[in-house]
């Protein structure tokens, strides 16, 4: 048989602090990014913060400088461009501060008609949102969040031990708030389908967090000469072969999706392939050290079930 | 390890249903299919969202305050012409609130006929501030105004849906949300912007008299540049007499091609609405210019013969939506039930009045509050792109399986092509549409289910490692695999549900994917490739399990 690991002992657990002192750095990130978002000075894409959005496909290629200086002596000067260099394509948006009365999108399709007659255009996209649904939409969103946080929680704590369902839970919020951080930092914009993104790693996340619990739970079971420490680690070693092949797969899907999946899905398929590099980490090097700080009930519960 | 039969049957069974669902969701070949086939088959599959194949997605929302304060200044009008029939001289009539109307009267004597006079109007209640001698105020009942606001979103629902049909969109969308909300979907549309405006126009088409009379008094310029509407009206203000507006006619300059308006001192009085037509269609004019000839129904063609007959040699001007089309003299009186609505409009403007006139008028101005439109042409790359990308992915990981569990792998790679299969099958069934977060949830179920072989196999590869026999280790493999695969399926399927129950639209079309994903997944992966195994167990001892 064709192994990429072979039978490993790998202590996981004794490099808890450094694995905390990293996370907690990322996760640091991902709260300021939390608070500017609700502070609305992080760049939240349209669908949050209202707003327009026009994406501008044309027959030759377009200087998107032109383009900006064209939009500031029209008025538009507030607009942010982004090209999609081989397809002539551009992507202008215009945040909430202009309100969707105004028909900016058919001012902006208005202006390029006028200032570039010779170079045809089609309007691929045009996108515009009154603040008050964008408002709507973070709310439902976080709910939604909410909601199955607390589900899980409780299921998790059900079917293990209370300590497993929050470290479960901390653990897949540390990958959400991780990946939003790295986002905020590179100032991308946040859209409906990046945060799409981040509830399919929350799932992918909690999945393989589940995996490694449920071999520590059966470890734990049985062996119960060892410390705990050595049990754990014993576990995540034991499931470590099947953590790095399930991620290398879903990697191998990503990895052309971002490349070559087109505009619409390259922001999503990122969120997504570093949402599992740090799931990967998290369900190893955070979930199961956070059972050693909150011993609980040393898995008596569980000896009994 | 159980008898095979059964679950072989029942395996076979929910791939036969998934290609039957699945049939109508590609067309081409549905419909190359025999009639007698097609008949018994279903007839509705997947329909693809707005991101993928273009379209317009339309939030509105009517400004039902706005439809209670029309209905109150009709009111207004109709007393003030109620007034003059009876000569009942007041000082005036005027809207004081969203729903009130004041009365002021200089003769304190004709307080008690007024008074009266609310019995032709049921609708209103008179106040408690109607104290003094020379003042009566009246205000629209609260289940009245209630019943405005109703109406005028069912009014607004049926207008729109009216229009859409003689705009001709394939599998539109027209519903309430919530309250005061309409949604509106057409996939697929060429010229959104046209379709937009036929929506949102309120079309409200009046015909009013010309207050020729005082046109002299207020001295108003024959034409202004489109800028100085608000100035002109501001100075007119003054001395604007008592049911009398200023309204302007839109009109372009042949020889500069300058849009510029001509201001007319118009009666507030409405003669007659659109209501009452019953037919508008577009004719050519002698100039080749199109114009728009409406047609009334009885009852308006009888009223429109009387007032025509009433004001012959006066104007009577044909206004939409607050602007003045025209404004001819009434030559003689008109007995045809038909006039025309001439103006300056394109082919394209003048069949689409036609069109909103047919449809009949907005109750109230619709506010978009959201407006999505995604052109044909982005929405067939995305599709294109991402498909080829996750074919080209899908392909990657198969290779992968087959080349680290090999045969097992093989049987990996048929329970993904299985959960695919169902996957499609299901959503086909459920005629769930399928946008780009969808495509995100099957991209996530797809990993469980990679997922869930890799689990099973690790463990039947660790049975193997202590020694036991292959049938023993698979089943071992199988029974320890369990629990995780259900703890971690019934985790995300929570995810899913709290998102499908409180998400909204694109989060919601995610949610659907990943909880019908995570059902179909726990069964391929349980049943599905356990069957293959337990199969090549039974018919020969296998001694070496390629894994």
């Amino acid at each position: 048989m064709l192994e990429i690991l072979g039978k490993t002992n790998i202590d996981f657990m004794g490099k808890r602090r450094w694995a905390f002192l990293f996370s907690g750095i990322m996760v640091m990130l991902g709260l300021v990014a939390v608070v500017q978002i609700s502070r609305g000075s992080a760049n939240l894409g349209i669908d949050f913060a209202g707003g327009t959005a026009v994406q501008l496909k044309f027959d030759q290629a377009i200087r998107i400088d032109e383009a900006r200086k064209i939009l500031e002596a029209n008025g538009l000067g507030n607009a942010e461009l982004q090209e999609f260099g081989q397809e002539n394509k551009l992507l202008i948006r215009l945040k909430a501060s202009t309100t969707i009365e105004e028909k900016v999108a058919e001012r902006v399709v208005a202006v390029f008609t006028k200032e570039f007659p010779s170079n045809h255009f089609v309007v691929d996209s045009s996108t515009e949102i009154g603040p008050t649904i964008g408002k709507k939409l973070q709310e439902d969103a976080l709910i939604a969040i909410l909601i199955s946080f607390v589900g899980i929680i409780l299921y998790v704590a059900g079917r293990f031990e209370f300590r497993f369902g929050i470290a479960a839970a901390l653990a897949t919020f540390h990958d959400v708030l991780a990946v939003l951080g790295a986002f905020y930092l590179l100032d991308k914009e946040i859209t409906l389908l990046v945060v799409t993104a981040l509830l399919t790693l929350a799932g992918y996340s909690m999945t393989d967090t589940v995996v490694v619990f449920d071999r520590i739970r059966e470890n734990l079971r049985m062996r119960r000469r060892d410390s705990e420490e050595t049990i754990i680690n014993n576990a995540v070693n034991q499931v470590l072969s099947r953590t790095i092949v399930t991620s290398l797969t879903v990697v191998l899907v990503l990895i052309p999706l971002t490349l070559a999946g087109g505009e619409v899905l390259h922001d999503f398929s990122l969120a997504l392939l570093w949402g599992v590099i740090f799931g990967t980490y998290s369900s190893i090097f955070v979930a199961s050290p956070l059972l050693l700080l909150w011993p609980g009930a040393s898995g008596r519960l569980l000896k009994r079930s | 390890m159980k008898k095979v039969g059964g679950r072989l049957i029942v395996l076979a069974l929910v791939v036969v249903l998934s290609v039957i669902f699945f049939i109508p969701s590609y067309q081409p070949f549905y419909q190359a299919l025999p009639a007698w086939l097609k008949a018994v088959m279903p007839n509705k599959g997947i329909t693809l969202g707005l991101d993928l194949q273009g379209g317009i997605h339309l939030v509105m929302e009517v400004d039902e305050d706005r439809a209670v304060e029309i209905a109150v200044d009709r009111s207004v009008v109709s007393l003030q012409d109620l007034l003059v029939d009876k000569k009942i001289p007041v000082e005036s009539v005027t809207r004081t609130g969203p729903t009130q109307v004041t009365i002021q009267f200089q003769n304190a004597e004709l307080k008690a006929q007024i008074q009266k006079m609310i019995e032709d109007y049921p609708t209103f209640i008179e106040t408690e501030s109607s104290g003094s001698a020379n003042m009566l105020v009246w205000e629209l009942r609260e289940l009245e105004v209630k019943r405005i606001k109703d109406s005028a979103i069912n009014q607004a629902l049926e207008t729109i849906r009216n229009r859409i049909d003689q705009f001709g969109v394939a599998e539109p969308m027209v519903q309430r949300q919530g309250l005061k909300q309409i949604v509106v979907q057409l996939p697929g549309v060429k010229e959104p912007k046209r379709a937009k405006d036929l929506i949102k126009e309120t079309a409200l088409l009046e015909f009013k008299l010309l207050d020729e009379d005082n046109q002299v008094k207020m001295d108003l310029p024959a034409r202004i540049p489109k800028e100085k509407e608000a100035e002109v009206l501001k100075q007119a203000e003054a001395k604007l007499p008592v049911g009398d507006q200023i309204l302007f006619e839109r009109a372009v300059d042949k020889d500069t091609g300058r849009e510029y308006r001509i201001p007319y001192l118009v009666k507030k009085r409405v003669m007659l609405t659109g209501d009452v037509l019953s037919d508008a269609r577009v004719s050519i004019g002698q100039f080749n210019d199109p114009y728009v000839s409406i047609t009334f129904d009885a009852k308006g063609g009888r009223e429109f013969d009387r007032i025509t007959g009433d004001n012959v040699k006066k104007r009577m001007a044909v206004v939409l939506d607050n602007t003045i089309y025209s404004a001819p003299v009434i030559q003689e009186r008109i007995t045809g039930g038909r006039a025309q609505i001439t103006g300056t409009f394109s082919m394209q403007e003048a069949s689409d009045l036609a069109i909103v006139l047919r449809a009949g008028a907005l109750p109230a101005p619709l506010k978009i509050i959201q407006d999505l439109t995604v052109g044909p042409s982005l929405g067939k790359d995305s599709i294109d792109k991402g498909v080829q990308a996750t074919l080209f992915a899908g392909a990657l990981v198969v290779l992968f399986m087959m080349v680290y569990y090999r045969t097992s792998g093989v049987i990996a790679d048929f329970a993904l092509a299985l959960n695919l299969l169902c996957l499609m099958g299901a959503l086909s069934a459920l005629n769930a549409t399928l946008t780009l977060p969808g495509i995100a949830g099957i991209v996530l179920t797809i990993g469980m289910g990679v997922d869930s072989n890799v689990l099973i196999f690790e463990r039947i590869r660790e049975e193997l490692r202590a020694g036991k026999a292959v049938r023993l280790a698979v089943d071992g493999g199988y029974e320890k695999a369990l629990l995780t695969i259900v703890d971690s399926h019934v985790t995300t399927l929570i995810t899913g549900v709290a998102l499908f129950l409180f998400g909204t639209g694109p989060i919601k079309g995610f949610a659907v994917t990943l909880c019908l994903g995570i059902g179909i997944n726990l069964f391929t992966a349980l049943v599905g490739t356990k069957v293959i195994f337990d199969l090549m167990n039974q018919r020969h001892k296998v001694e070496q399990l390629s894994i």
